[in-house]
C-alpha cells in the first residue's frame, strides 16, 4: 500500500457480501484517491460487479460500509455517475438514444418536474462527447454493441458526476469505440473526475489504469498499478481459489448459518 | 345495417352503459398492460387476475353486498398478496419465477372457486352475478359499476401521466433507477397496484381468464409498429377500444354472443395482423426483403455471366445465347425468366429470341460486380489470410452486399490492385 497521503474518493470498510447466502466478497477494505483511473481487476466470478453494486447501494453487504468522500451513499448520490453491464437492459425496448441519455438527468428531487432546458442541453453536449449525436433519434436496439455502449456512458456523462463507477464498458466494443471511451476516461481524468471501472482483461489493464483492486472473492491488492501488476500478486488473484475459503462459504450456504455473529456491530 | 345504427347512435342506454364500461377497462388495462409487458411480466398479470376471486368471493362473503367498491376492495388486497407470494418465493426459495407464478395462479384460482362454489350454496341472498367473474358478463354492468370503472380508469391514466417518466425508466433499467437514488420501491409499490386496480375492473367485463389477453395482446400488437413509447402506449389503446367496441358490438347484435371472449379474438386478429404486416419487422415485409435480395443475387449472377462470356475478347456487346449463360452458371427457368425481366426492365441488357445482350450501363454494372467480387476476394487473401483456393465461395456471396462506401474503402485499404489472386484482372470503372 503506498504511504503518500490522498484525498478520498472511496472508502470500503471491511464490505462482506453473500449471494444466495454464499459469501462472495469477504471483508473487503480498501481506500481508492481522487481524481484517477482505477481498475477492479480479477478472474471471472471474483466479485467485481457484486463490488461495484455494493457501492452503488444495489445490493446489500452482510458487514461493512462504504463512503465516499467521507459521507455515506445516500448523501451523495448525485455526485455519482453510473454505468451498468450493458446487457444488463432489454435493448429492444421502445426508446430512442436521446430517451435514454436523457435518464442520465433524472433525479428524485426533479420527479413530478419537467426536464430543463439546462437538462436537454446537457444530454446532448453528453451525447456529442460520445460521437452520438446524429444518432439521437435512433432506435436503440438498432444500434451496434458499440454504439450502446456509448450511449450508457453518454447517459452516465449526464449526470455530470465527480465520481465514474463503469462495470465492464470495454466488453463487446470494436476497437473504435474502444479508443473513443479511452480516449473519454483520459479527459475525465485530466478534469479531476475520479473514474472507477470494472474490467476483467488483464492484457489492457495494466495500459488503462493508475490505479488497480487486485480482486478474487477477497482483496488481494490494492494501489498505484506499479505496485499491485506484480507476479507474485497476480499469481495470487489468478492462480485459483483458495481452497478452504471456498469450502468455509459452501458451509455457511449449506448450513444457512449466519456471516456475523448477532448483536456484532461494525464500528464507525 | 340496423342494429349497427342502433349500436353506434347509443340510444339504447344500455348500450351505453355496457360501450362506457369497455372503453374504460380496455384504457386502463392497455396501459398498465404495456407497462407490465416490457417489463415481461405478462404471466404476473394472469396469476394476479386468478388471484382477485378468492379476494372477491371474501369481500362479499364480509359485507353481503356486491357493491363494486366492497369488491374491488377485496380484490386489491388479494391481488397484491398474490404479488406478495410471487416475490417473496422468487426472492427467498429455491422456486424460480415460472413456478412461483404458476403455484400463486392455480392455488389462488382454487381457492376463489371454492369460496364461490361455497357462496352459490348458502344462503346470501343475492348471489346470483359472481360467476361473471369467471367468464366477464359485460352486458350486465350497472350504472354504480360505470361509475366505479370510470374513477378507477381516472385515477390510473392520472397516475401513469404524472409518473410515465419514472415508469419509463423503472420498465427499461431497474437497477439505474435505484442508483441514482429513485423511490423505486414506491414506484413499484405503485405500478403493481395500478396493475391490480386495472386488472379488477376488467375481469369483470371479459373474466379473470381471459384478462390477460386483455392486458397484454394490444402491447404485444402496438409494440411491432413503433420504436417510441407513447406512441407504442397511445396504439395499444387504439387496439383495445376498438376490439372493445366490436366486441360489444357483436353480442349486442347477436343473440348469447359473449362480449369478452370476441373482444379478446379482434385482439388477437390484431395481434396476428401486426405480426404478419407491420413494416421492417413484419413477416412480409420480412420475405419481401428475402425476395429483392434474392433476386438482386440472381440478376447480378446474370450480369456476371455475360461478362465472363466476353471477358478477354476484343468484341463487346455481342448476342449470347441463353444456353451460353446457363453453361456458365444453373439457374431454374422460372428464375432465368423472371431475372432476364427485371435486367431488361432496368435496361441493363437488351433481350432477343432465345438470346440476349448486354448494354453499355448492363456492361459497368457487370464490371461491378465482378470487381467486387475479385476486390472481395483479395480482401480475404490479404487481410483475413484465407487460401487462394478457399475465397471462391465466400465472394460469391459478399458480392452482392458490398455498397459503394465499403468498395472505396476496400480500394483504397488494398491499394487499388490490378489483379485478383486468381490473376484475373480486376475491371474498374473506366
Amino acid at each position: 500500500m503506498s504511504e503518500e497521503t490522498f484525498d478520498l474518493a472511496l472508502e470500503v470498510h471491511n464490505l462482506t457480501v453473500s449471494y444466495n447466502r454464499k459469501p462472495v466478497l469477504w471483508d473487503i477494505d480498501f481506500s481508492l484517491p481522487q481524481g484517477k483511473l482505477i481498475g477492479i481487476v480479477g478472474p471471472n466470478g471474483s466479485g467485481k460487479t457484486t463490488l461495484l453494486k455494493t457501492i452503488m447501494g444495489l445490493l446489500d453487504p452482510d458487514s461493512g460500509y462504504v463512503e465516499i468522500k467521507g459521507e455515506p451513499m445516500e448523501k451523495v448520490r448525485n455526485q455519482i455517475s453510473y454505468v451498468p453491464q450493458r446487457e444488463s437492459v432489454d435493448w429492444d425496448f421502445p426508446a430512442d438514444v436521446m430517451d435514454v441519455v436523457k435518464m442520465g438527468r433524472y433525479q428524485k428531487s426533479n420527479i413530478l418536474k419537467r426536464l430543463s432546458q439546462d437538462d436537454k442541453r446537457i444530454a446532448i453536449e453528453s451525447l456529442e462527447k460520445v460521437d452520438l449525436l446524429e444518432f439521437s433519434k435512433r432506435q436503440i436496439g438498432e444500434l451496434s454493441g458499440g454504439q450502446q455502449q456509448r450511449v450508457f456512458i453518454a447517459r452516465a456523462l449526464a449526470q455530470q458526476g465527480d465520481i465514474y463507477l463503469m462495470d465492464e464498458p470495454f466488453v463487446g466494443v470494436d476497437a473504435a469505440t474502444e479508443d473513443a471511451i479511452l480516449q473519454l476516461l483520459v479527459e475525465m481524468k485530466s478534469k479531476g473526475k475520479t473514474v472507477i471501472i470494472v474490467h476483467h482483461d488483464l492484457q489492457t489493464a495494466y495500459e488503462y489504469f493508475d490505479w488497480m483492486v487486485l480482486l478474487n472473492t477477497r482483496l488481494v491488492a490494492c494501489g498505484p498499478k506499479e505496485e499491485v501488476f506484480t507476479k507474485e500478486k497476480l499469481q495470487e488473484a489468478y492462480g485459483g481459489r483458495l481452497t478452504v475459503l471456498s469450502k468455509i462459504g459452501d458451509l455457511i450456504s449449506n448450513k444457512e448459518f449466519p456471516i456475523r455473529e448477532k448483536g456484532f456491530s461494525e464500528k464507525k | 345495417m340496423d342494429a349497427f345504427i342502433d349500436f353506434f347512435s347509443f340510444q339504447d342506454p344500455n348500450v351505453r352503459l355496457v360501450v362506457l364500461g369497455m372503453l374504460f377497462i380496455s384504457l386502463s388495462s392497455s396501459l398498465v398492460g404495456s407497462f407490465a409487458f416490457l417489463q415481461k411480466k405478462s404471466l404476473v398479470g394472469d396469476a394476479v387476475a386468478h388471484s382477485l376471486l378468492p379476494g372477491i368471493a371474501i369481500a362479499f362473503m364480509l359485507s353481503g353486498s356486491k357493491n363494486p367498491w366492497v369488491l374491488i376492495l377485496g380484490a386489491l388486497i388479494s391481488g397484491w398478496i398474490s404479488i406478495l407470494i410471487m416475490d417473496y418465493l422468487t426472492k427467498r426459495s429455491k422456486i424460480k419465477t415460472d413456478t412461483s407464478i404458476a403455484l400463486v395462479l392455480s392455488v389462488m384460482f382454487g381457492l376463489g372457486i371454492l369460496l364461490l362454489t361455497h357462496i352459490q350454496h348458502s344462503d346470501f341472498g343475492n348471489q346470483s352475478g359472481l360467476d361473471k367473474f369467471l367468464f366477464g358478463k359485460a352486458a350486465s354492468l350497472t350504472l354504480i359499476d360505470i361509475q366505479a370503472f370510470g374513477l378507477v380508469t381516472l385515477i390510473i391514466v392520472a397516475l401513469v401521466g404524472v409518473f410515465y417518466r419514472e415508469f419509463k425508466l423503472l420498465s427499461f433499467n431497474y437497477e439505474f433507477a435505484q442508483a441514482i437514488g429513485m423511490p423505486v420501491k414506491a414506484l413499484s409499490f405503485l405500478m403493481n397496484t395500478l396493475l391490480v386496480l386495472a386488472i379488477t375492473t376488467g375481469i369483470q367485463a371479459v373474466g379473470v381468464v381471459l384478462m390477460a389477453a386483455l392486458l397484454i395482446a394490444p402491447a404485444a400488437a402496438a409494440k411491432i409498429w413503433t420504436y417510441s413509447l407513447s406512441k407504442m402506449i397511445l396504439i395499444a389503446m387504439g387496439f383495445a377500444l376498438f376490439s372493445s367496441l366490436i366486441g360489444s358490438f357483436i353480442s349486442y347484435t347477436y343473440v348469447n354472443m359473449p362480449t369478452g371472449p370476441w373482444i379478446v379474438v379482434i385482439l388477437t386478429f390484431f395481434t396476428v395482423m401486426s405480426l404478419l404486416f407491420a413494416p421492417k419487422r413484419g413477416v412480409f415485409s420480412r420475405m419481401k426483403r428475402q425476395r429483392e435480395n434474392s433476386l438482386k443475387i440472381n440478376t447480378e449472377n446474370i450480369l456476371k455471366a455475360l461478362y465472363h462470356l466476353e471477358e478477354g475478347k476484343e468484341e463487346f456487346f455481342e448476342w449470347h445465347k441463353l444456353d451460353k449463360i446457363l453453361e456458365k452458371r444453373a439457374f431454374n427457368k422460372v428464375t432465368l425468366t423472371n431475372s432476364l425481366k427485371q435486367l431488361s426492365r432496368k435496361n441493363w441488357i437488351v433481350l432477343g429470341e432465345q438470346k440476349v445482350k448486354l448494354s453499355k450501363a448492363g456492361e459497368l454494372e457487370a464490371r461491378r460486380v465482378v470487381r467486387l467480387h475479385r476486390l472481395w476476394e483479395m480482401y480475404l487473401t490479404k487481410r483475413m489470410n484465407f487460401k487462394s483456393d478457399h475465397i471462391h465461395s465466400n465472394a460469391e456471396t459478399i458480392e452482392h452486399i458490398i455498397t459503394p462506401e465499403i468498395e472505396r474503402e476496400l480500394i483504397l485499404e488494398l491499394g487499388a490492385p490490378k489483379i485478383d489472386p486468381h490473376s484475373s484482372k480486376i475491371p474498374y470503372a473506366d
